[in-house]
């Protein structure tokens, strides 16, 4: 079993899709010869040539536009959006274009185009290439949204966000691109809409979206030292969303906190908090608790951009408060 | 840009059959313009009244397999590449036999067999996916061309000149055409486009081939295209169509057009391409009311297969959303 770091993992999604099918190619800003800023499509262009991973100019809407165009002839074009707060610039093509062909054509069309993007914090780019937007795109029927945090789960989401039908935007996280897992040899694919239990424990679940994951691992053993058993669920898929497993957690343990490093209100994590409230309000012991943001822009100097993004010890805190209510 | 001396390439029945396509639709939005005001129909309407021949003229030249982008004025485009008028009249009523199962509407008209990739209600909104059809032509090497219809009032949004750029940059399989019908809703070219009297400085900004057309002339419209469109298909580069047309009616339907000088309307009337092209080929008044009679049977059967289509049940809104 070789081992794959997340950033290999997207890479190795990417070529093995290209590889089988000519209708994969890949499109985006600086993909090319450099490899795209993240380094994730460095060696494809080599591989594939030109055609097929093709540099573009810094234009988000006519890039995802013509992603669009070239998925409802029945190819299976990847976009790469450099950094997620440029999608804020192609968003008219996302959300009235992409999202609604199928409808407005009342299912004549399809849609069968992947978005690749990345974002998060923890390195000082100060407020416009840290954000972490992915909440906006699950409030758009019509868009699928994926947030791996593992090289597995991006490697078979990747996989099967190129194969879906529809419109799949993936959001991957800069500072899990160096994390490394052993991956089989041959791509496994992680399908949309399925939760992955990250780690077992009974009386607390986390749950938590990609850095959040390991930040909640870190905390979880934290929280062990007092005794506390937590259970960490990752969505993976944040639209559609598995209700089915995080409900059996929620059974099973009777607290939550959900956990992203997105701002907190009106965060993946409120949808998150109000699902569960419908459907296991018996099951909850203690009020639902929110990890996130806190609700600022990211600013540049580190000690400021530490402040506003959720770390190990908000996670700890949050499973105590929890914790300490239940009782 | 250079405006290329006339040939007279098509037969005077063909014209006949473009005049009966313009006056076809003319009466069918005339009669939308009638049954909206009666109530009939929901939601917010653009006709395309006075600018019939372009519609005519661009979708004759297209060929099977190509395809199209249209705007929120799209009634014209879609009849004219071959949408029976029926499906679109249900369409417009909300009805599941409408040319987008009544998911759609006005502003959304999809008709995928005949090529009709949408009408989009976002101004400039439905031209990146044409360059992208363009490229996905380019990369399988298939003989196809994508069309992209959209006002002057566009070409003032960074989607259209984004689009341009890609396209010519990636010489995508693209034909642009530029309905410059003089006004971008209330809007007069001259208020929002330094260059509204010439909108093909803005193909020549992308160095990308253009054209000039006058929009009014049917065979004209026709030979353009067709000049573009085989262009366009060998690979050569995308083309800018720059064509003068002009809107005779208001914006949408039940615009009191308070913006519009008197003077302006009547020159309307004088621009009309379906008087244009009733004179040159001297119908006689015979032949005419003929015409009309024929017209006015498939306008009418229109109205009645809608007001007879299937309503959608409430909870068909919940389908679609995913493929």
């Amino acid at each position: 079993m070789p081992e794959l770091s997340y950033r290999e993992a997207v890479r190795d999604a990417l070529a093995v899709a290209m590889r089988e099918d000519e209708d994969v190619f890949i499109m985006g800003e600086d993909i090319a010869e450099m490899g795209g800023s993240m380094g994730v499509t460095q060696g494809l262009l080599e591989e594939f040539g030109a055609e097929r991973v093709r540099n573009t100019p810094i234009s988000e809407i006519a890039i995802v536009g013509a992603g669009i165009g070239a998925a409802m002839q029945g190819m299976r074009p990847v976009v790469e959006i450099m950094y997620e707060d440029f999608l804020t610039i192609s968003m008219e093509q996302l959300v009235n274009q992409a999202a609604k062909h199928r409808y407005m054509s009342g299912g004549q069309l399809k849609v069968p185009l992947t978005i690749r993007t990345q974002g998060g914090a923890g390195w000082s780019p100060g407020a416009q290439h840290a954000q972490q937007l992915e909440s906006w795109f699950v409030h758009v029927p019509g868009l699928k949204v994926a947030f791996p945090s593992s090289p597995a789960d991006v490697r078979g989401l990747l996989w099967s966000a190129i194969y879906d039908d529809n419109p799949v935007i993936v959001f991957e996280h800069r500072l899990l691109y160096p994390i490394k897992e052993e991956l089989p040899e041959k791509l496994e694919p992680v399908p949309l809409g399925k939760a992955r239990v990250v780690q077992e424990g009974s009386d607390v679940t986390v749950i938590a979206t990609g850095p959040l994951v390991h930040r909640s691992l870190a905390a979880a053993k934290e929280a062990e030292k007092d005794g506390i058993s937590v259970e960490i669920v990752d969505p993976r898929t944040l639209q559609p969303l598995d209700v089915e497993t995080l409900v059996a957690s929620v059974k099973k343990t009777n607290r939550v906190v959900v956990a992203h490093e997105a701002v907190t209100r009106g965060g993946f994590g409120a949808e998150v908090a109000a699902v569960l409230q419908a459907e296991a309000f018996d099951w909850l012991d203690a009020p639902i608790e929110r990890v996130g943001a806190k609700f600022a822009p990211l600013a540049f100097a580190p000690a400021m951009e530490q402040y506003v993004i959720p770390q190990p010890a908000d996670v700890v805190a949050a499973v105590r408060r929890t914790v300490q209510r239940g009782h | 840009m250079a405006k290329v001396e006339k040939r007279r390439a098509i037969s005077d029945e063909r014209l006949r059959g473009f005049l009966r396509e313009m006056l076809l639709i003319r009466r069918f939005e005339e009669k939308v313009e009638e049954r909206f005001r009666a109530g009939e129909l929901p939601g917010f309407l653009h006709v395309a009244i006075g600018q019939e021949a372009v519609a005519v003229g661009v979708c004759n030249a297209m060929e099977d397999g190509d395809v199209f982008a249209s705007t929120h004025r799209a009634h014209a485009h879609t009849l004219a590449r071959g949408t029976h008028p029926n499906a679109l009249m249900a369409e417009l009523y909300g009805k599941l036999e409408g040319c987008s199962h009544g998911y759609g509407g006005s502003m959304h008209l999809y008709d995928v067999e005949r090529g009709n990739l949408g009408a989009n209600a976002v101004v400039a909104g439905g031209i990146p996916a044409i360059v992208g059809a363009g490229l996905a032509f380019k990369l399988r090497d298939e003989p196809r061309v994508a069309v992209a219809f959209f006002g002057d009032g566009a070409t003032n949004s960074g989607t259209f000149h984004e689009s341009l750029n890609l396209a010519q940059l990636w010489k995508t399989r693209t034909v642009f055409v530029c309905e410059n019908n003089e006004w971008a809703e209330s809007t007069p070219g001259w208020q929002h486009s330094p260059v509204y009297d010439d909108m093909s400085k803005r193909a020549l900004a992308y160095d990308m081939r253009s054209i000039k057309v006058d929009g009014q002339d049917v065979e004209e419209v026709h030979e353009r295209a067709r000049e573009a469109l085989e262009y366009a298909r060998s690979g050569e580069g995308p083309v800018f169509l720059d064509v003068e047309t002009y809107r005779m009616h208001g914006h949408y339907i039940g615009d009191p057009q308070v913006y519009r000088p008197k003077k302006d309307r009547q020159e309307a009337a004088e621009r009309d391409p379906v008087e244009r092209l009733r004179e040159r080929l001297a119908v006689s008044s015979e032949e005419w009311d003929a015409l009309e009679a024929e017209v006015h049977e498939v306008v009418e059967a229109s109205v009645e297969f809608a007001k007879n289509g299937t309503d959608p049940q409430p909870e068909d809104a919940l389908k679609n959303i995913y493929a």
